[in-house]
């Protein structure tokens, strides 16, 4: 023990950083920033720790080379000892670290503490949040499966509609005119020598701020930030009402940083590591590439959004949002900060998280995305064939050969981008159908060149079978009556 | 009093001091900008767009619709299995021709043929195309991307080497007209 502290000693002796750093650990804090909603900050700069670690773990085998990085993951996870789970910590600590930045980034702005004068970490925070998507992003390149490569695909496929840009952005993002050795190469150069280096120096000037400007203190309805007066309030604040950070406030910080630890771990045992999924072979195209969990929902809104609003919704929508973010200290420097005086911030949170959650589920199962094999490898449910006739049942062959199993789906199974068809002819008469089948429109191609006029007849003919049992399918009636035989001579004009 | 001259004397040497680095920074900076743009720099354009062989005639019988794989024509030693890329071929009639680029026109997504239906169907977000590569339904706005092609012998040969993008007018892929 001697020892130790004669050690600490003599480097301090020379250092001379002793008195800062206790000075820096012991200022006083609000005390009721003891708080356990104050710890995600401290959670997510652990988070990045055990990233910063596991990441050069990986780096100590993984090959960057499009050649040979799909077999170093698979050496990973099967043959070095262990490798399977620092891959799951550092796949797994990604996810944790994306979503503890966000719940980081509402507690903020549910608290007030972008406000006077803390704006300029505010800002610091956001780019922070940006690289860490951009971590996320170029992480699951570095996974260089099926996945990542026709990912790069879509990623190059919306950068290349920046107007007069596009082209030049989409080579520069490759590394050439085409996917190959050079892109992973500089993905491998911005996950792990760019954005990690920017993510350090960007922490730190966000940390040194949180401690010079003194961390955010609990907001109070009615205690109004103005900027000729917050300074001195928040010193007499702390005079009058403050506790040591250390360590007062910091063991909740601790605690939850464990927690969070253990349960990164838990993951990375309990689900293991990501993929990779398949090899990145351009030749195999029996792949339906997905987006990681934090992108799905972009993935949802570019299914979802009219072909014509895309291109401005993805170039607009993200610079919309950042500037958003970034003026926002601006606008709203001073005023309340509590979050039961601000009903409009409070709404904004729902409503992003509701959007959020509501795409990424939708993403889960993905209804726009047709089930490819569904023609071949789901069939057509037994009560759709019993008791038909010849002519129905081969119309349900048709049915399948012709993939429309693959967007429509009849009792829940198969795909689900067109509307389900087990009642389809109590909405549609046969004329309709035949309509549909041969023209397609809405969202269906026109099957007309593709079905003769056998296989149409056989193909509506099942169609106008599908309806529940006790409603009979629509019929139309001037139709009908202009096919009833003694109908032709209308009875009521004879002489 | 000598101090005001020393200063500037100081100052001077300063200000050289400042300008020789700035003239090293274009010295450097130029060459590393240009290592930088080197993807854009289109100085390797020639040899990129170049023709490459798909294979023989035989492999194309008419009237069908099959995949082909070509070998990029700039191939690095780290490509790996990314250098080989596939595209649909389909024989019109015997003499003439489609190449069409796998990557969806919407996000790139890899178009699958189904010859049953005769149709195109990209598994991302269910775009659809016909046999012609015109645009059938879904998000994508056009029909697929085509490649140049030429007869040499028995062998059909394709003007390739950069992956078709919804944005870019570029020479080696054409607009197909819809509802050829
Ligand atoms: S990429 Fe093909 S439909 Fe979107």
């Amino acid at each position: 023990m001697r020892l130790i502290k004669s050690i600490g000693d003599w480097l301090d002796a020379r250092l001379q950083l002793g008195a800062t750093i206790r000075e820096t650990a012991e200022h006083s804090v609000p005390r009721e920033t003891a708080s356990w909603f104050y710890v995600f900050g401290s959670a997510a700069f652990v988070v990045f720790m055990l990233q910063i670690v596991t990441g050069i773990m990986l780096a100590l085998i993984y090959v960057p080379s499009a050649g040979e990085a799909w077999n170093s993951l698979q050496t990973l996870n099967h043959s070095v000892t262990l490798g399977w789970f620092i891959r799951g910590l550092h796949g797994w600590g990604s996810d944790f670290m994306v979503a503890i930045v966000l719940i980081h980034m509402v507690q903020v702005f549910l608290f007030g503490a972008y406000k006077y004068p803390r704006e300029l970490t505010w800002i610091v925070g956001v780019f922070l949040l940006l690289m860490t998507l951009g971590m996320a992003f170029t992480g699951q390149v570095l996974r260089f499966d099926q996945d990542a490569y026709w990912g790069l695909g879509i990623g190059a496929s919306i950068a290349s509609r920046v107007p007069l840009m596009g082209p030049p952005i989409v080579n520069l993002m490759l590394g050439g005119p085409i996917i190959a050795g050079a892109t992973l190469s500089r993905f491998f150069a911005l996950h792990v020598f760019v954005i990690p280096g920017l993510l350090i120096a960007f922490v730190a000037v966000h940390l040194l701020m949180v401690v010079k400007l003194g961390i955010n203190e609990w907001p109070m309805p009615g205690r109004v930030v103005r900027k000729a007066t917050y300074i001195k309030e928040y010193h007499e604040l702390t005079k009058r009402d403050g506790i040591p950070f250390v360590p007062a406030a910091v063991w909740k910080d601790l605690v939850f940083s464990a927690f969070i630890l253990l349960s990164v771990a838990a993951c990375a045992v309990y689900f293991g590591p990501f993929g990779p999924s398949g090899p990145p072979n351009p030749t195999i195209i029996q792949t339906a590439p997905r987006p990681d969990f934090f992108f799905l929902w972009l993935y949802a809104i570019l299914s979802l959004l009219p072909p014509s609003m895309e291109t401005p919704a993805l170039l607009i929508g993200p610079v919309v949002v950042i500037l958003g973010l970034l003026l926002l200290p601006f606008l709203f420097g001073e005023g309340e900060k509590s979050w039961r005086r601000r009903p409009v911030a409070v709404l904004t949170i729902l409503l992003v998280a509701v959007a959020l959650g509501t795409f990424t589920r939708l993403a889960g199962n993905a209804p726009w995305s047709p089930v490819m094999d569904a023609w071949s490898g789901i069939p057509i449910p037994a009560e759709f064939l019993h008791n038909r006739s010849a002519l129905e049942r081969q119309g349900a062959l048709v049915f399948q050969v012709k993939q429309c199993h693959n967007c429509h789906s009849l009792d829940n199974q198969g795909g689900k981008r067109g509307p389900a068809l087990d009642a389809v002819a109590v909405r549609l008469t046969q004329d309709q159908l035949i309509r549909q089948v041969i023209q397609g429109g809405g969202n269906m191609p026109a099957y007309g060149k593709n079905l003769s006029p056998a296989e149409t007849t056989a193909l509506v003919a099942f169609l106008e079978t599908l309806h529940p049992a006790g409603q009979s399918p629509a019929r139309d009636a001037s139709r009908a009556v202009a096919l009833q035989p003694d109908s032709a001579t209308p009875s009521s004009g004879h002489p | 009093m000598t101090l005001p001259a020393g200063f500037s004397r100081r100052d001077l040497f300063m200000k050289i001091g400042i300008f020789l680095n700035g003239i090293v920074a274009v010295i450097l900076g130029v060459p590393i900008v240009r290592y930088l743009l080197s993807p854009v720099a289109h100085e390797r354009k020639g040899s990129y767009d170049s023709w490459v062989p798909l294979g023989s005639l035989e492999q194309f019988p008419p009237g069908q619709t099959r995949l082909a794989t070509y070998r990029d024509p700039v191939v690095s030693p780290t490509d790996g299995e990314t250098a080989d890329i596939a595209c649909w071929v389909r024989n019109v009639d015997g003499q003439t021709f489609q190449v069409f680029a796998i990557n969806c026109a919407h996000l790139g997504c890899p178009v699958r043929w189904f010859p049953q239906s005769n149709l195109f169907l990209c598994p991302c977000h269910g775009g659809a195309y016909y046999q012609d590569g015109s645009r059938a339904s879904g998000p994508p706005e056009r029909g697929l991307f085509e490649y140049h092609y030429k007869i040499d012998g028995r062998k059909l040969l394709i003007k390739a080497g950069e992956m078709p993008t919804p944005g870019q007018a570029s020479s080696i892929v054409r607009e197909i007209s819809p509802c050829a």
